[in-house]
Parts: structure tokens; C-alpha cells; sequence
């Protein structure tokens, strides 16, 4: 056998860790949690989408999954609970050379920044919205939240949750997302393409990440580990490109509707407010220069 | 650095305070504005949104003041010069922002033309009642900068001021004007651009392996980078290392926060901007701020006629509070009457940097409409006894 | 076609067993070993059956594990790729 080490000119490394804070690792999350592996694949998605990536900025909300800014060797914004998606709204406006990346958990983006994500979509800002969806408020402790299945136990839910869940899809589709789609921590090379596909879309874009969260989910409701989830996830998602966003609701260890559901072209807030303005001023237009830093 | 002529509205013109304050944040450079429609200060908003299609900038109308509060920052660390405005419930919305621009040292602007609380309060008149939430409202340890304007010529020019200082100091910096200033119409003369003075933001000369985004300068202020610049940055509010790296422990916590009072406490002599007249020989001396600070001057005007020996004292600045100001003040005076459109904020911070070489009086009024100079007057003829 | 290797920084692993479950030629097991935090991670059982096909590094939610290639003898994969 030959060994490598005689032929190999550098040894090599891992791929991501040149967009990682490395001195920073060993990261936060638990064993089996699927941040990580989600984080794993938003970085080969970088590195393959070809992208500048000093004009990258990663912004963050609070939570388990709001840490991510935190890992990623860009400019980075970590920043108030539930409020990522508009402090991302200025920085992509005040320079829209910039390419803006939400990334954050189900609870900041649903249940305090709920009312800040449908506007986002609703205006079209030219920012991508990735979302952690590991069905409850993790980094407190495990509450349940917009997006906890009925009948789960969590915390604030002692004897299983009986409201009505968001079907985030439906909910990003109604409000004017012209990208949506959905993928779990096991569909690491559907979600790696997915997260190139909306650095190259203008527009606002949302990707909903399932991801297991073994400490918290998983264990209060007898669900097993990581492992246990990524397995379910193999066996019960089912992949639907297209489909209706009304019909991929999710429920308690039932079926998964995975795939690209929306997919459009509407023209995206900047692209709107110069055209109103030049129509409306002509002449007494000035365009904002490429960055209001100028 | 001079002011960018493209912004400048130079001239006489009859306006009021909104609009001129408006005219003051184009002048000082601000490019980007975030609001949500608030009486009495949506006209601020209202003037920039028409204006800024004619000069190259941003006007964005958020869905709340969170949210405006915090676009802002984010477009702060884009490079822009970001403001925003509102009154009473939006300020109080905006508060966790404040206290992540405190947190992360950006420097912004907000604006908040007063009006009566609690709550939804008197939506469309006056009061001076958030003069202690604009220094203590977010939660947590920390010093703040604040300005108060009496007139339509000041809301233009304290508000470039307001831009300055929030670049020198790296901090967000009150604007509070009232629902009275907001709405008077007056003489504002708008200088030359080249006559306007702009603080430029302090961006590092270092490269991305030297620099540390919250390493201080001499002056505990730390020097700044804009996003896509190449120095892939992190900014946190949590507690945080000179790398800006999350650091969650006593030591850590003791240093930031330390620093980031220390930065604009050490500096509250040169902050200290106020007006002063007929203090030398008085027995009293009226303290007041804002549209208070006119109908102050008119009850200062019937004591004097009346032989009464009365100094007046104008804050502009009103946060850091001017400590050493009134420590002076109070050696060579008998009573300090504070007149105030709220039941005793201010009052307070005279009475405690007093510290008993002076009597304190105040003049309190729920808000809604101003005092009546009579009002003010008695307070000063009981002081004077 | 080109071989695969797989490196293991076992110290970052954190014993989650993605690694070993799905990669589709089973190369890996769980150790028995501990590293030094206490986690099992995976080693190599069947290194031939390896084809570098980094899908392990991609499912590695601790960024310990990549596949890489040897290509006339250059490591292709792994961050040296380009
Ligand atoms: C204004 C405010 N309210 C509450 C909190 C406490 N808090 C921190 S993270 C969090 C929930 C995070 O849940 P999610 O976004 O789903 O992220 P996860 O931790 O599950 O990844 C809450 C409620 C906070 N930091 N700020
Ligand atoms: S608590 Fe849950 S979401 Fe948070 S790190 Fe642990 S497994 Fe992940
Ligand atoms: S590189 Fe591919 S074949 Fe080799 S161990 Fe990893 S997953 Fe298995
Ligand atoms: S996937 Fe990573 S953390 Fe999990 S067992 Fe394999 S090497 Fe360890």
C-alpha cells in the first residue's frame, strides 16, 4: 500500500475550515445537533457558489442557531432576538453590493421576528433567510414555540402543546418569498445546492432547515438522538418539488415534504423604489450611489 | 471634514423644528432613514422621504420601531450615516436597540420629539417626560449621550452636532426635542456646506490582520470597519473580547462595560454644551431645557423686574449630566428652580450633583400644553425668601 | 478512479455517529476509544472500500471528518482542492 503521506505535497484539510472561525471550535452545540451540519453545508455552498466573499455578510438573531454568525470567518452580525431580518434589511440597502445571509432559528425568525420576516418577503429585500427549524426554543432551556408540533412536551408544555403549528412555507409563499424551499440536516447535498441556488437569486429567499435538536426535542418527547432523527428523516421525507405549500404542513414524527416549492421571479425592493422615484422625479432623480458610504 | 453639499439645503428659510431637524441629518451626512409614523414627529420622516430621491440616499418605512431601530444599525455597519425618529411608544420599542448600538459602538442618531405619557398619553401635545428613559431606558450599565434643542434653528444644528458626536464617541445619541419645538415655525438659516462641520466616521487605516473591532484608541473609543470591506468582522451584543469574540465571564464584563461608560463619562466636561447668563450675582438660577427653557426666560424677565437677582442655566446637553456645571453653580448661588414639563426628573440630577450648597426647587407639570411663566416665577420669588 | 481517504480529527468529534451511519460504503465504525472530552468518534474499518467522496464531511456536524482524493499524487478534496 503507498503510503500517502511520500506522495501527498500538503496534507490536506478540511475544505470549510478556511470560512470558519476556527479558533473558536469546538463550537457550542450538543452531540447530534444539526446546526453544525447544516452550518457544514451553507460553507461548501459558499465555496461552490463562487461567490465574493468578502462582500459576504452572515447576520444572526439570538438562539442555538443565532450563533452561527458567530462561527463563520465573514463579516458577521450577531444581534438582538428576533431581529436579524431587519438589521439585514439596512445593511443590504444602505450597500446593496453587499450579499446578505440571515441565518437563525425558528423561534427568533417566527415567533418575535414573525412580523419582521412577512414584511421582508412582502417588500422583496434582496436577502436569504435560512432557517433553522428544530421545533422548539432551544437555547433557553426547550419551550415550545410557533413552530412546535401538537402534542410534543416541552418545557412550556408539560403535558403536550395543543396550538396550531406555522407551516412556514405556506406562511413565506403567502408573503411574497420568490424562493422557497425545505430540506433536513440529512439532505446535506439537496440543501448544499438549494443554499447556492438562492446566493444566485436575486430577491428574498427562504430555505427551511429541519435539524435535529437531540437535547431538548428529541429527548423530552422519547424521540431518541441525532442519530435516531436523521434516520426518520431519511425514512419519511418525501421529496415534492412544486408542491402547494398548503399541503406541506408537518406534524410529530410524520410524513416530510421536502424540495423546492416556490421558485418565481417578482422584481425586488431597490429594483421598485428607483424605478417609482425616476418615474415620479425624472430629472430630479439621483440614484443612491453603490454604497451610502460614498 | 466638511459637510457634502448635495445635502445642504443652504439659505433662510421659515420651517419648523421637524424640518429643520430633517435638514440638520441630511446636512450632517445621513443617507439612510428607517422609520415608523409617530405623531409629532413624523413630519422628520415625512421631509426625508422627499427629499432623499433628490439628493441619493435610502428612506425605508419598517414595519415597527424595532424594526426601524435596528435597520438603522445594520445600515450604519453597511457605511452609511443612519438616524431615526419617533415619540413616546416607539421610543419606548426602541430601547433593546439602544442598547445594542451602546453594545457594539455604532454610532446613530435618534430622534424623539416628545409628547405626554405614559402609554399612548397625549398623542399630539407636549411633555418632557422621557428625559430619564433616554438615559435609562434600555436595560444594563451604560452612559449615553443626549441633546435637547429649544427652537427650529437648533434642531438644525444640534442635530448635526447629534451626527458628530455619536461618530466621535461611537454611540447612539438622543435627540430630544418636544412636541412645542417640533411644530414651531421660526427663522432657520441654514449655512454654506463649507461652514458645516462633519465628523468622519473612524475608520481603521489598519489591515484585516492587525485590526481588532473593539480594540480602543487613547480615547477608549475604538476605530471601525464597514462590511465587504475584506476584514470580515464580528459584532455581537453579547459580551465581547477586543476581537469582538462573545465572552460571557466577570472579567470580560467588568472591562466592556467600564470602558464603554468610561468613554463618554471622561469626556463629559468637553459634552458639556449649555447657556449660561446673569450667573454671577444670582440667588437663584433657573435651570430648565428645551421649549421649557422659553417660557423660563419670560418668568427670569418678571422676577428681575420684580429686583430679584435670577441666573439662568440652559442645558443643551443633557446627558452625560453636567455634574461639575452645577457643582460650580452651586457654590455661588442660594436655589436652583427647575422648571420641567414632567413631575421631577431633572430636578433630580440638580438636586444630586448639587449636593446641598444650593437649595433645589422644582417646577413640576404633567405635560399637554407649557407652564405658565407665572408658575415658574412663584418658585422663584419662594427661592429667592 | 481516484482513491479516497478519510481524516479523522478526532479530538473536534463529538461522537454523534452521522459519519458512520451514512457513509455509503461503510468505512467507518464508532471507535471504542475515547478522545480526550469523552466522546467515542469513528475510525477506519474498511479503508479500501473508501472513495473519498466527503459525504461525511458534509453530514460531520463537528467539522472533524473530510474524504479527499489522490490524484497523481495530490490530495484533491479537502481545502487544497483549489
Ligand atoms: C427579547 C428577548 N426575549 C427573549 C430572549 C431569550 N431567548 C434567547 S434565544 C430564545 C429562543 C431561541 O429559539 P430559536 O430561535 O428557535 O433558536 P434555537 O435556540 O432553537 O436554535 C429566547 C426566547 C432574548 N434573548 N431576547
Ligand atoms: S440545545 Fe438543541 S439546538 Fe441547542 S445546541 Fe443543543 S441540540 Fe443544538
Ligand atoms: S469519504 Fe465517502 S467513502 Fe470515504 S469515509 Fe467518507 S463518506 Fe465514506
Ligand atoms: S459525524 Fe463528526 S462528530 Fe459525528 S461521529 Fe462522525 S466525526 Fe464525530
Amino acid at each position: 500500500m503507498i503510503e500517502t503521506e511520500d506522495l501527498v505535497e500538503a496534507p490536506p484539510q478540511n475544505p470549510v475550515e478556511p470560512y470558519l472561525r476556527t479558533d473558536r471550535l469546538p463550537h457550542i452545540w450538543c452531540p447530534g445537533c444539526g446546526i453544525g451540519t447544516s452550518l457544514n453545508c451553507f460553507v461548501r455552498a459558499l465555496i461552490e457558489s463562487k461567490e465574493d466573499l468578502d462582500r459576504l455578510a452572515v447576520v444572526s438573531g439570538i438562539g442555538c442557531s443565532g450563533r452561527v454568525a458567530g462561527y463563520v470567518a465573514f463579516d458577521s452580525f450577531h444581534t438582538t432576538h428576533g431581529r436579524a431580518v431587519p438589521f439585514a434589511t439596512g445593511l443590504k440597502l444602505a450597500n446593496p453590493a453587499l450579499k446578505v445571509v440571515v441565518y437563525s432559528g425558528d423561534g427568533d425568525l417566527f415567533a418575535i421576528g414573525g412580523n419582521h420576516i412577512i414584511h421582508a418577503a412582502r417588500r422583496n429585500v434582496d436577502i436569504k433567510v435560512i432557517c433553522v427549524n428544530n421545533f422548539l426554543y432551544a437555547m433557553t432551556g426547550g419551550q415550545s414555540g410557533p413552530t412546535t408540533p401538537p402534542s410534543s412536551i416541552t418545557t412550556t408544555s408539560p403535558y403536550g402543546g395543543f396550538e396550531p403549528a406555522f407551516n412556514l412555507p405556506h406562511l413565506m409563499d403567502a408573503a411574497g418569498a420568490v424562493y422557497v424551499a425545505r430540506w433536513t440536516t440529512f439532505h446535506v447535498r439537496q440543501l448544499t445546492r438549494a443554499m447556492i441556488e438562492i446566493l444566485h437569486k436575486p430577491g428574498f429567499c427562504f430555505i427551511e432547515v429541519l435539524s435535529p435538536c437531540p437535547t431538548l426535542y428529541e429527548r423530552r418527547n422519547k424521540l431518541g438522538d441525532g442519530l435516531d432523527t436523521m434516520k426518520y428523516y431519511k425514512e419519511k421525507s418525501k421529496i415534492r418539488h412544486g408542491a402547494p405549500t398548503s399541503e406541506v404542513a408537518l406534524d410529530k414524527r410524520g410524513e416530510i415534504i421536502v424540495g423546492k416549492f416556490v421558485d418565481r421571479n417578482r422584481p425586488e425592493y431597490l429594483e421598485l423604489m428607483r424605478a417609482q422615484h425616476r418615474a415620479q422625479l425624472g430629472d430630479r432623480f439621483v440614484e443612491a450611489p453603490a454604497c451610502l458610504c460614498d | 471634514m466638511r459637510a457634502d453639499p448635495r445635502g445642504v439645503l443652504t439659505g433662510v428659510h421659515f420651517m419648523d423644528g421637524d424640518h429643520a431637524c430633517c435638514e440638520g441629518a441630511l446636512a450632517a451626512g445621513a443617507r439612510f432613514a428607517a422609520g415608523y409614523p409617530i405623531t409629532p414627529s413624523t413630519e422628520v420622516v415625512e421631509r426625508f422621504a422627499a427629499r432623499i430621491p433628490t439628493i441619493g440616499g435610502v428612506f425605508i418605512q419598517m414595519e415597527d420601531e424595532l424594526a426601524a431601530s435596528i435597520a438603522i444599525l445594520g445600515a450604519v455597519w453597511a457605511g452609511a450615516k443612519a438616524f431615526t425618529v419617533t415619540s413616546g411608544p416607539g421610543f419606548s420599542l426602541m430601547m433593546e436597540h439602544v442598547g445594542l448600538a451602546v453594545m457594539t459602538e455604532t454610532p446613530c442618531v435618534i430622534v424623539n420629539v416628545q409628547r405626554g405619557g405614559p402609554s399612548t398619553g397625549l398623542p399630539t401635545l407636549p411633555a418632557q417626560g422621557d428625559m430619564m428613559q433616554a438615559r435609562w431606558g434600555s436595560h444594563g450599565d451604560y452612559e449615553i449621550i443626549a441633546l435637547s434643542p429649544n427652537s427650529p434653528q437648533e434642531c438644525f444644528d444640534l442635530t448635526v452636532r447629534a451626527f458628530n458626536l455619536a461618530e466621535k464617541y461611537r454611540t447612539p445619541v438622543m435627540f430630544m426635542m418636544d412636541e412645542v419645538v417640533g411644530h414651531m415655525t421660526e427663522k432657520v438659516v441654514i449655512p454654506p456646506a463649507e461652514e458645516i462641520e462633519v465628523y468622519p466616521r473612524r475608520y481603521t487605516r489598519k489591515s484585516p490582520g492587525e485590526y481588532k473591532p473593539f480594540e480602543p484608541c487613547e480615547d477608549l473609543v475604538p476605530e471601525m470597519v464597514r462590511a465587504g470591506t475584506g476584514y470580515r468582522f464580528h459584532i455581537t451584543g453579547v459580551t465581547h473580547d477586543e476581537r469582538g469574540y462573545p465572552l460571557i465571564n466577570p472579567e470580560a464584563q467588568d472591562k466592556l462595560v467600564r470602558r464603554l461608560k468610561e468613554k463618554i463619562r471622561r469626556a463629559a466636561g468637553e459634552l458639556a454644551f449649555y447657556e449660561e447668563e446673569g450667573t454671577d450675582a444670582a440667588d437663584v438660577i433657573v435651570v430648565s431645557y428645551g421649549i421649557t427653557s422659553r417660557v423660563a426666560q419670560r418668568a427670569i424677565d418678571l422676577a428681575r423686574a420684580k429686583g430679584i437677582r435670577v441666573g439662568k442655566l440652559r442645558l443643551i446637553t443633557i446627558w452625560p449630566f453636567p455634574d461639575e456645571k452645577i457643582r460650580e453653580l452651586a457654590r455661588r448661588t442660594g436655589a436652583f428652580v427647575v422648571p420641567e414639563l414632567n413631575l421631577g426628573q431633572i430636578v433630580r440630577e440638580v438636586e444630586r450633583a448639587a449636593a446641598g450648597a444650593a437649595r433645589t426647587y422644582a417646577v413640576p407639570h404633567a405635560g399637554g400644553t407649557v407652564h405658565r411663566p407665572e408658575q415658574i416665577l412663584s418658585v422663584i420669588e419662594e427661592a429667592a425668601r | 478512479m481516484a482513491r479516497g481517504f478519510v481524516t479523522i480529527l478526532i479530538e473536534r468529534c463529538k461522537g454523534c455517529g452521522f459519519c458512520v451511519e451514512f457513509c455509503p460504503t461503510k468505512v467507518l465504525a464508532m471507535s471504542s476509544a475515547f478522545n480526550s472530552k469523552g466522546y467515542h468518534p469513528p475510525h477506519v474499518v474498511a479503508p479500501e472500500k473508501c472513495s473519498g467522496c466527503d459525504l461525511c464531511g458534509m453530514f460531520c456536524p463537528d467539522f472533524a471528518i473530510f474524504g479527499w482524493k489522490l490524484r497523481n499524487g495530490k490530495a484533491v478534496g479537502g481545502g487544497r482542492e483549489s
